[in-house]
């Protein structure tokens, strides 16, 4: 029971206290990149709920029954970034036969994924705080749906400031999503303290 | 292979071409240990080494790699010389890479690493390869250090662990937590973008190529 609660407290730090964008500045790229437009952040959020929940979940697996066992601890970079690799080409295979619907919403954005920093962060972050398999599936799960709000809300404040705000020349562009990016983070600072994770 | 060359390739990596304030790179692992001067010259001195030998490796495999896969074996290479680091950052400075934490081996994913192993290194030579991956990992560690020594300097009153500022210095906290870092950087892209660009607006698009290419591997 107690494992239980432990792995919720973790799920919703994941998304608030410790936002893995926010607080550890994993996924700046495509969260530079991508943010411009509503739709196409909340495709490449979703995308990203899904993989980091599945390749924590399998990550876990390969790194208690494989690695540790086999004492070949070092090779961790190697085999999570394969597992990543492979996983996000499955998923794009299987999703492509199955539907066309699905396929068309978050197919593209598969294999932007893959290099993506938060996915291998979150997996990382799992292996050196000792999760058990369950708070390490809700800590991808928080991680994950973390990121996307904060890629959607960015997306949201762009799509305001492109209509009606005058942006100084050398802060265009990557300059003021950084400064939003800071903000967002002094806000979501106000959630510390309700739970901390160690 | 003449020298012109070299020279070019390192003035576009640390000024005109800059990773981080001119593509907006691969600033996701490094960033985040801005905070402390010391960890984050240990952080970019692996990052350099990771850059060029990799930019070298993929060089010289570029005629063996198939197309298909060789985003694959790019990440494989990078990912060997991390470990490399990680091991050696562990057995000579354990406290520091106990600090670092994941981040060491968040180099792996780091856009301006692949960027340039697909952008440049698959399309010339070994030497000059190994130029350009060393360059463009000094252009990026030279913005993170003065990012990170005023954040230090702000934060803490400190560089190096050592006091500096008075007792006088009233510590801007938030500079070493998350925001600062945001803030910071983009202050940094304001000055310069805003003072040392303005010609190359007028120029329009006369040095979109590089950027390009970089951009259609690094989008991590």
């Amino acid at each position: 029971m107690t494992e239980g609660l432990f792995a919720f407290g973790v799920f919703f730090a994941a998304i608030f206290t410790n936002n893995i964008l926010l607080t550890n500045y994993l996924g700046m790229c495509s969260f530079l990149a991508v943010s411009r437009e509503l739709k196409t952040s909340v495709g490449l959020g979703m995308a990203v709920i899904f993989v980091m929940t599945c390749t924590s979940a399998i990550n876990w697996l390969i790194y208690y029954y494989v690695l540790v066992r086999f004492d070949i601890v070092y090779l961790r970079y190697i085999a999570f970034i394969i597992v990543i690799a492979a996983f996000v080409q499955l998923v794009e295979l299987v999703i492509e036969r199955v539907s066309d619907v699905l396929y068309a919403a978050l197919g593209i954005f598969l294999p932007l994924i893959t290099v993506n920093c938060a996915i291998l962060g979150a997996v990382l972050f799992m292996v050196i705080r000792e999760y058990t398999f369950l708070s390490g599936l809700a800590y991808g799960a928080g991680s994950g749906i973390g990121w996307a709000l904060a890629i959607i809300a960015m997306a949201g404040i762009r799509t305001k400031l492109n209509i009606r705000s005058k942006v100084p020349f050398g802060l265009t562009g990557a300059g003021i999503t950084l400064i939003i990016a800071g903000i967002m983070a002094l806000a979501f600072m106000g959630f510390a303290g309700m739970i901390t994770i160690t | 292979m003449n020298s012109y060359k070299f020279r070019q390739v390192l003035k576009e990596n640390i000024g005109i071409n800059n990773p981080v304030f001119v593509q907006i790179l691969g600033i996701c692992s490094t960033l985040a240990v801005t905070n402390v001067l010391r960890n984050t010259v240990v952080m970019c001195a692996g990052l350099v080494f990771v850059t060029g030998l990799s930019n070298l490796t993929v060089s010289a495999l570029r005629k063996y790699i198939p197309g298909r896969v060789r985003m694959m074996v790019e990440t494989l290479i990078i990912a060997s010389y991390v470990i490399i680091v990680d091991v050696v950052l562990k057995a000579y400075i354990p406290d520091i890479s106990r600090q670092l934490g994941p981040y060491v081996g968040l180099i792996i994913t780091n856009c301006i690493i692949m960027g340039r192993a697909e952008a440049f290194a698959l399309s010339n030579p070994p030497a000059l390869s190994l130029v350009d991956g060393l360059t463009s990992g000094l252009g990026y560690s030279y913005v993170l250090l003065i990012i990170a020594f005023l954040r230090e300097l702000l934060g803490t009153g400190s560089i190096w662990g050592v006091r500096v500022l008075g007792e006088w210095w009233i510590n801007w906290n938030i500079m070493i937590m998350a925001p600062g870092a945001f803030f910071m950087l983009a202050l940094f892209i304001w000055v310069v973008k805003g003072n040392f660009m303005k010609e190359k607006k007028a120029q329009g698009s006369a040095s979109t190529p590089a950027p390009q290419a970089a951009s259609t591997g690094g989008k991590s």
